[in-house]
Parts: C-alpha cells; structure tokens; sequence
C-alpha cells in the first residue's frame, strides 16, 4: 500500500536527520522523505502534525515465554505489545524451553513471529548446549537458522576455560556473544544488591564484585580471542569504568542498561516490593547516576526493555520466593522520553541509543530511516500523557514496577514493513 | 459547678462512718484506678485498714474493648494479699452506668473468691444500665444523660461538672 | 524508606506487628507499659484476663518452632482467645499450596489474627498486605529480617533491670549477618534512645553496611565488651560452619565466647542476656549463662507477657474509631 506520513517531525539519528517533512512509503520500503517518488499516489495517509516520526524501537532482549511458558505470555500477546510502544525488532534469549539451542526451536519462533505479524523476532541462540556452560553449542547451525548472537543468558560459566573456548568459538563463527555477567559463586542465594538495603531488610545480597568480576574475566579473556562481545545489563558504575577503559583500547565490546535501572534502585524495594525484583539487582543511587550519564558519553550503547512478563503467582509471595523479572515492553518508550525531558538525554542520543545502535549490535538492517530501508516506523505524540496502569497495559505480564507512574509521550502508530501493526488511520 | 474540698471531706467522713457500721472484722479494700484510688486512700486511713490498699485496672475487663480498643492510660492493677473468703470494699469515684462495677468484679474473682464485696462509691449519678447499687454513697447527683461529672486529685481533690457537646 | 506504614491504621495505631523499624519511642513505651500490667496475670488463680474472649488467633508456624509457638499460644490464651496452632511445611513448588492460598483457607474460617514464622524475610509483610482487613498479623519471625515480639521482649527486661534506656551501652554479640532477633534489637534500642549499640563479631558474620542503622561495629570482643552495661549473645548456628563463614565452634569461642573473664571488661552490673537456645560452650559458656548477671530464665517469661500486649494492641486497634472522638469512659 503506498503511504504517506504527513508533516511528522522526523528524527532519525543513524542519518543524523530532524526536520518536519512528510514520509513516503511503498511496498513496504521508504521511498522518499520530503518529497515522494515522481507520481506517486498515496493510498493512505497518516497525520502526524507534532508527532515526532522515528525508525521503529530495536529491543535487544524481550521474552517472549515462547515455547515453554506460554502460561506467562505468547509470542503473539508479546509482539502485539511491543509494536504498541512501538518496538518493530525484537531479540530474544536462548533461555526459554526447550533453549533456543537448535534450528527447529529457531525455526519455531520465526514460524510463530511471521504468524503475528506484529514485531521481526530475532533470536540469540545458546552459547553452550542446554545453557549449562560446559560443552559447546552448534552455534553455526543456529546461525545458518537465523540466530543474530549467541548468549548464555543468566547460566553463569563457571569453568572459564570453556568460556574461552566459547568465545573463541563463537568469533569463528563471527557471531556476536551477549554476556550477562555475574560470578556465580558471589552471586549465592542472593537477591537484591548486597549493601544498605539488604542488610535492613534481611535480605541475602548479591555483591557488585558478582559483576565487575566476571566483567574483568571476560574484558580479559575477549584480549586473546577478539571475539565481539555485547554486555548485557550492566547495573553498577564500577563496570563501566572497565567497559569505557576496554573501548579506549579498543576493543570489540558494546553493553547496553535496562530501562528500570535507569530509574530505580535498592530503595525502590523499602517495601518488599516484588514487582522490583529484578536481575541484575538494583543498586545504589550512585550506580543510577552513573549508568544515566554513561549512555550520554557513549560508554553505554543501547537501552533495551529487558522484558520479562510472568503470571500473577510468580510475583506473589515472600520476596525471595519471587521470581525475578519486569514487564516493561510498555513503558521503555515514555521512560526513555522523559530522560530526555529530565535532561539527561537529548532527542537524538536517546533515539539512537532505542534504534540505529542496538540494529547494529543485532547486525540487522533496522533502525533507520533512509532511502529503501524497510518502513519500520514509529509515530509518537510527544505531549500526550497518560498512566501506566496495571488493567490497560498491553503486555500478558502485568509485573510492571512503574503501574501508577505518569508518563508524557506515547505511540499513536507503529508500521511493520509499512503496515500499521499499531494504531488507526486519520 | 465546682464542689469545693471542704464538700468532698464531708462526704467522705459519711462514708467512713457508713462502713463503719456495716463492716465486720478485717476488712481488704480495693479502689478502682484511678478516681477510686484517690478516694480509697483516705477512706483507707480514716478507717485505719490493716492491710495495704489494693488497686484494680480493669482495662482488660472493660465491655467495650471492640469499639474503642486499649485505654491508653496502663497502671497495672496490684492486690497485695489473697482474697480468698475476705471482705472486701470496693471503692469507685463515681457510680455511673455500673460498667466499671461489673468489670471491676469480674477481675477481682480472676484472683480468688471472696466471701463479700461492699460498694461504696463517692459519687452516685444518675444513669445506670446495669443493675448494679452502691452500699455506700458519699453524695447523690441528678445529671442530665450529657453531663459528666469528673474528680481531678490526688491533691486537692475536686469534682467538676462537664455538659458535653 | 520504611514498611511501617502498613502496621499503622489512618490514626498512627498499631494494626499489625510486623518490625520495630519505623515506630515511635512513645508507641514501644507503651507496648513495655501494658506488658508490665500484663505480667502478673500469671500468678493469679485464674491466669486469664477476658480481652480477647470470642476471637481466634491462629499460629502460621511455616518454620518449626516450640519456644516462640508455646510462648504465643499461652499468650493468646491467656487472653481467652482460642488458639489454632498450624505448623506447615511449605514448598515453593507448584506442588505445594501457595501461601496465598493457606490464607484465604484461613480467613475462610473467621480467625481475626495470625501470628506468623516464616524461613523468608518479608513473609509477614506480604501475608499482613493480602489479609481481609479486619485482621490482624503479628510477625513471630520471618526470614533473616525481624523478630519483633523478641525485640520488646528484650527491651522489657532491659528496662525492668536498668530502668532507663539512655544511659546504656549495649553491646550484640554473634552472627549478626543472618540475625532477625539482632536487626529487631538494633532498631528498639535506638528508638528508645540507649547511648550506644555496638555490634561484634567476625567480618564474614558482621555485614559492613549495618552502620547505616547507627551501630559501631567492633571485630574484637574485648575491645566491645569494655564498660558495656548489657550484652546480648546471639546464637551460633551449625550451618555457618559448612558454608565458609567460620572455620569451626572450638575457634569462634575462643574469639567471642563470653566467659567470665571477658565479662568482667563489661560494667560490674551488666547483664547478660541470650534470645535461646543456648550452645553452651559455644557463644556463651555455662559459668555466665548460669551466672548471677544472667537474666536469660526471666527473658522467656516476659515472652508471654510481651506478647499479650501486642496481640491486645493490635486486636483492639481494628475498630475504626477516632480516639480523638472517645471521650471518658464511662463508669
């Protein structure tokens, strides 16, 4: 269908782009900005006066409990949500069940994510069989099927000489590693951040040592192997000094921050507050400020939602019977907006740090606006605001730590391939 | 209206002789924290009591713990001897509705069983709602159900008349 | 930053017991006062005083428990409550009967207060925000967070030997790290304004944070013990010994075992004082446990009266009434 988007104000940050002009798609690509093909007439037509019109969002890790959880959410209740914040690229991780260890669980979730037609599903495949960090997975195999990374999810390696084969492996096959990074034997029963809080709450604690060790194992290792290495969910201000230090010399490595450590820490949790029980844990005030600042200076690459619904008896019970992870596929938009009204991000950083950089990391062809890339795009009323509640969110989880907060901006379309997979025609 | 020491004296020299008359030989007495305290401690020495004055709480035993909980006031209640077949004088500041009397002795018989209990209260009011009567009165007052009449002590003691809104 | 709010009604009154953090002087003042009138109940013919008649209290023991357990029953019954006594095995599979469900089986049968132990901190925090209102919910222990009733408990007998709190200078002993019982003392005895509390022990047992609570921590017994007017021994359990804190018993009570010797640094009329059960030989050596400073035997009969207090607290806290509208009671 030949589309056009009138007078949005367009922020494209991978073409360093922010002007007021009308967006031309059809059969499914972008066709023209500020001026459509020669003849060309629109079959649809979008208004988009003071909305801004970006690429659509790129979320480097969403589960989407599918197959093995569809209790807690479906890939079709998932992508439907994430392209009403206006999420058109998802990453999924290998933890689900059966892992995402060979092509026909791959394959699976292709099959599934076309049949929505909601959001693109790209997965990240298992580095080590079974998740289990001790042989080696087909990672070619996963890769041939369509897998973007490889990762181990929250299965910590404890042997680091597979780690090291892994890596090693996995830069043979020149596919990206996304380490979660925490030392298992540190980490022990804990469940929040091991400091203030734990210890008036009674709570075991997970030490910041439980990261920046295995941070400085891997920032070691990678020396040798030069794999490509993406950090996931960095939580605390130590890593990124050993993050920044690794750039400076050059090395391969990317990280990027989940949106609620961008905004809460450990006092969020003064109640037992179980919708807060997240992993990595939330930590000290300090470690906010400085993840805050460290996406505007370029340490940090990427914010992703970091998206993890789960059913209502998982959150429901004493907080370390819990299970950890927040719904945030609704809010990552609004809360990445209002970074920017607080000043801690320009239009254009935060954009880029929701599209161009993690299409990048991902290694696929999204995030951006030009000539011929696939429409993929995202309207937003930046004015419009609204209240996360717990009945209205769009996500099957409703185990979102932000219910109740006021949000400005919010998506009024969304377009897959130049169809809109969210919102209504003027 | 205020009632002046000098009143109150008279009237507790009444009761005295009144007890006087009807008691037998060792008699216990107890007053009810905290207005009957005040008065069991004279009413104790006029009558030259042997044993010490004992003093009753009845915070746990009140009819009304569901609507308005806890008395914030705790003095614990203290019977320094057994009442096991004793007479006992059971002195009140004022005899109102008769809940206060009722509890009072449904605690006194959570330590023991006495062979008697004599009431003697200063003031008898108007308004009662259990069948209850005092042996004893220091002065008889006709209140309307809104007044209240309160004693403020130890010293000096002093009875005053509240009309509440 | 702290849960109490969900222990006090709209007026500032208690209606539930969950941890001393975040109430005020004045309110555990008057938890020690009614426990003082409580207190002689027990020695009276008839050991009950009618507060509670008509009202179920149901014990939810999740965690295995004969001290605390018989302490609330008598408490409760003392009261002339009727007491429903449930020790439960719970499994945090799916197998096992989620512990919302446990309640609302409960609630089912009209109990009007639960006493709650459980093995996870937070536990009677969550059940006290999922009960019907109405009722109320003591917190007998729950995971490593608090043990209020032992707290007060301690601070009633603290106040019955010493008097007044703010002269003192009271030390803890032991494993503070995974202790509700110290974490609760911590929080009572700076409330009620003592002049110093010093934690001691070892480092893998003493958690650095726990400065931020306003103890100065000591990893030298000799050096805490100097001038303290009460010490409090911490029980050590078995399982630290398997899970790398400490290398055995035999070296933790030659570092911080009290004995005579070492109490003798304290003030000659410091007490000593123990939550129980003793490891004799371990923490605390028999000559002081059974020594003239003990008052070890006295903290487990203030237990019941203590808890009186707070069940009689709560319990009559549920009316909805504004104290500021009751006016005399009436005779």
């Amino acid at each position: 269908m030949r589309t056009v988007i009138k007078h949005g104000r367009i922020v494209d940050p991978a073409n360093k782009l922010d002007k007021v002009a009308d967006l031309f798609i059809e059969k499914g690509r972008i066709v023209g900005i500020g001026k459509g093909p020669v003849g060309f007439t629109p079959e649809q037509v979008i208004e988009a006066r003071n909305r801004i019109v970006c690429p659509g969002l790129v979320d480097l890790s969403a589960r989407l409990r599918e197959p093995g959880q569809e209790y807690k959410a479906t890939i079709a209740s998932e992508t439907a949500a994430a392209a009403s914040g206006g999420i058109t690229s998802i990453c999924c991780m290998p933890d689900t069940s059966p892992v995402i260890d060979t092509s026909a669980v791959t394959e699976l979730i292709h099959q599934r994510a076309r049949l929505a037609n909601k959001a693109k599903v790209y997965c990240l495949g298992a580095l080590t069989s079974g998740l289990e960090g001790k042989t080696l997975a087909s990672m070619h195999a996963l890769k041939l099927a369509g897998c973007v990374g490889v990762s181990n999810a929250y299965a910590d390696i404890e042997n680091t000489a597979v780690l090291r084969r892994a890596l090693e492996y996995a830069a043979t096959c020149n596919l990206v590693v996304h380490m979660f990074c925490e030392d298992g034997g540190l980490r022990n029963d804990g469940v929040i951040h091991e400091g203030m809080m734990s210890v008036r709450m009674g709570l075991p604690g997970i030490p910041e040592t439980a990261e920046t060790i295995a941070v400085s194992r891997v920032l070691l290792l990678i020396e040798q192997t030069a794999t490509k290495l993406h950090f996931c969910r960095i939580s605390s201000a130590r890593s990124l000094d050993m993050i920044a230090q690794a750039k400076q010399q050059g090395l391969p490595v990317t990280a990027d921050v989940a949106i609620s450590h961008l905004y809460l820490t450990e006092i969020d949790l003064a109640e037992f507050n179980s919708l807060c029980h997240v992993r990595p844990p939330l930590r000290t005030t300090r470690d906010r400020d400085e993840l805050r600042k460290a996406l505007a200076t370029g340490i940090l690459d990427a914010i992703c939602s970091d998206h993890q619904p789960h059913d209502e008896d998982a959150k429901a019970a004493p907080f370390g019977l819990t299970e950890p992870g927040a719904s945030t596929l609704d809010v990552l938009l609004s809360l990445s907006l209002q970074l920017v009204q607080d000043k801690v991000l320009d239009l254009q950083t935060a954009l880029a740090v929701l599209t161009i950089k993690p299409a990048k990391i991902a290694g696929i062809d999204a995030g951006h606006l030009a000539q011929g890339a696939a429409a993929d795009v995202c309207i937003i009323d930046p004015e419009l605001a609204w209240v996360a509640e717990k009945e209205t969110l769009a996500s099957a989880g409703k185990n979102c730590p932000f219910t109740g907060w006021e949000m400005t901006g919010k998506v009024t379309h969304t377009l897959l391939d130049g169809n809109i997979v969210f919102g209504n025609t003027s | 209206m205020n009632q002046s020491t000098h009143d109150i004296e008279l009237w507790l020299s009444t009761m005295a002789d009144q007890l006087g008359k009807i008691i037998s030989k060792e008699p216990l007495m107890i007053g009810i924290l905290t207005g009957g305290v005040w008065i069991a401690e004279r009413l104790h020495k006029k009558l030259q009591l042997k044993d010490p004055l004992g003093q009753l709480n009845i915070a746990f035993y009140r009819d009304d713990f569901s609507h308005i909980g806890l008395h914030p006031r705790v003095t614990p209640s203290s019977l320094p001897f057994s009442v096991e077949n004793r007479e006992i004088i059971l002195v009140d500041d004022v005899l109102h509705t008769g809940r206060t009397i009722r509890a009072a002795l449904n605690e006194i018989f959570d330590y023991g069983r006495p062979a008697r209990i004599i009431l003697a209260a200063l003031i008898e009011r108007s308004g009662r709602e259990l069948p209850f009567s005092a042996d004893v009165i220091g002065k008889r007052m006709s209140l309307k159900a809104n007044e209240h009449v309160k004693l403020s002590g130890p010293e000096p003691l002093a009875l005053e008349i509240k009309t509440a809104e | 930053m702290t849960d109490s709010n969900i222990q006090l009604d709209k007026h500032g009154r208690l209606k539930h017991f969950l941890t001393i953090e975040g109430l005020d002087r004045s309110l555990l003042q008057d938890i020690l006062n009614y426990a003082e009138s409580f207190s002689g109940v027990g020695e009276r013919a008839v050991k009950k005083v009618p507060l509670l008649r008509g009202k179920t209290i149901a014990n939810l023991f999740f965690e295995p428990s004969t001290r605390t357990r018989t302490t609330f029953e008598l408490a409760a019954k003392r009261l002339s409550a009727d007491v429903l006594s449930l020790n439960i095995a719970y499994s945090a599979t799916k197998k096992g009967e989620s512990l919302l469900d446990t309640l609302r089986t409960l609630e089912a049968m009209h109990c009007d207060m639960f006493v709650v132990r459980h093995a996870d901190s937070g536990a009677a925090h969550f059940i006290a925000s999922h009960v019907a209102p109405g009722i109320s919910v003591i917190n007998g222990g729950d995971g490593r967070h608090a043990h209020p009733t032992q707290a007060m408990l301690d601070m009633f007998t603290i106040r019955r030997h010493k008097g007044d709190f703010a002269p003192l200078r009271v030390a803890i002993v032991g494993d503070i790290l995974h202790s509700r019982v110290a974490r609760s003392e911590i929080h009572a005895l700076s409330i009620l304004g003592v002049n110093e509390i010093r934690v001691i022990g070892p480092r893998t047992l003493v958690p650095k944070d726990i400065q931020t609570l306003g103890v100065h921590v000591y990893h030298d017994l000799d050096a805490g013990l100097h001038d303290a007017d009460v010490i409090i021994v911490l029980r050590l359990q078995h399982e630290r010994m398997c899970s790398a804190l400490l290398p055995g018993e035999a070296e933790y009570f030659n570092l911080y075992g009290l004995t005579e010797k070492r109490l003798c640094l304290a003030k000659p009329d410091a007490i000593v004082m123990h939550p129980g059960p003793i490891n004799r030989g371990v923490e605390i050596d028999s000559q002081v446990a059974d020594g003239k400073r003990s008052v070890i035997l006295q903290q487990v009969s203030h237990g019941i009266a203590v808890r009186m207090a707070v069940m009689a607290m709560t319990m009559g806290n549920l009316s909805n009434l504004d104290p500021e509208t009751i006016d005399a009671h009436s005779h």
